[in-house]
């Protein structure tokens, strides 16, 4: 492959029929540029997570993706509410989704952790009614 | 084991995704929280749930699932099938509750 690859996706805040639509195409592109399929894997849970937050939470957003020999990084800039406390966020259940989005089986407060585990490293940085940047690494290179 | 064994011996309807009916399958997830799915789950497992929406072949397609069991008569929203049939993943049915169909399918996975 080239040295460097980029993507960019846009994410519309509230359309769930779309949601998935950038982590597949992720998906793809990491196998046509045969990762180990163990990576891929956790690649495709963090970003799918990530995405669906967006969609979840947010108004627009925009995911932007480069590919280099070394790592796959994954950034997520939305608009949208921002998160006040990151370290509550990240705990385990909690969850400020809309009953609507729960009712959908979304919303249980598993999104971040899956991120957490899944994602060789995760920044997550947020202004309150700005937006979020969460940017997510994933080293391709045994480097985690 | 193929996804049309598993319709076959356990008598469900497919829905959509007619063309995946030769996944392989290599065992099953029970829920109907998403991100536990995409969490847990494994390729070339059956989902059993009671959520219809298409957000369910989005998961089933980033996971590599075998195919998706709608319990208790659910059926698939059309944009569901629309993707379960584009991705050849198959959407199935049953009118048995979670836990018959649960068990059912685990006896025959590991009988």
């Amino acid at each position: 492959m080239d040295n460097q690859m980029q993507f960019e996706y846009n994410v519309e805040g509230g359309n769930f029929t779309r949601a998935g639509y950038a982590s597949s195409q992720i998906k793809k592109i990491l196998k046509q540029l045969n990762v180990d399929i163990a990576i891929i894997k956790r690649t495709v849970v963090a970003a799918y997570e990530a995405e669906v937050n967006v969609v979840a939470h947010a108004y627009s957003g925009t995911i932007y993706v480069d590919i280099d020999t070394e790592a796959v990084k994954i950034k997520l800039v939305d608009e949208g509410p921002g998160i006040p406390d990151i370290d509550q966020a990240m705990e385990e259940g909690y969850s400020t989704a809309s009953s609507q989005v729960r009712e959908m089986g979304f919303g249980a407060g598993m999104g971040l952790p899956n991120m957490k585990k899944n994602a060789d490293k995760l920044e997550i940085s947020s202004e309150v009614e700005k937006g979020t940047t969460v940017e997510i690494t994933m080293f391709l290179n045994d480097k985690g | 084991m193929t996804v049309a064994d598993v319709v076959k011996k356990l008598d469900l309807k497919v829905f959509s995704g007619e063309k995946g009916l030769d996944r392989q399958v290599t065992g099953g997830y029970v829920s109907d929280l998403l991100s536990d799915v995409m969490g847990r789950a494994d390729s070339g497992q059956i989902w059993i749930t009671l959520q219809t929406h298409k957000n369910v072949m989005a998961i089933a397609s980033l996971k590599d699932l075998a195919a998706v069991i709608l319990v208790t008569d659910h059926k698939p929203e059309a944009n569901t099938a629309g993707q379960s049939n584009e991705e050849g993943i198959p959407v199935l049915g049953t009118s048995l509750g979670t836990f018959e169909i649960t068990g059912k399918l685990y006896d025959l996975i590991n009988g």
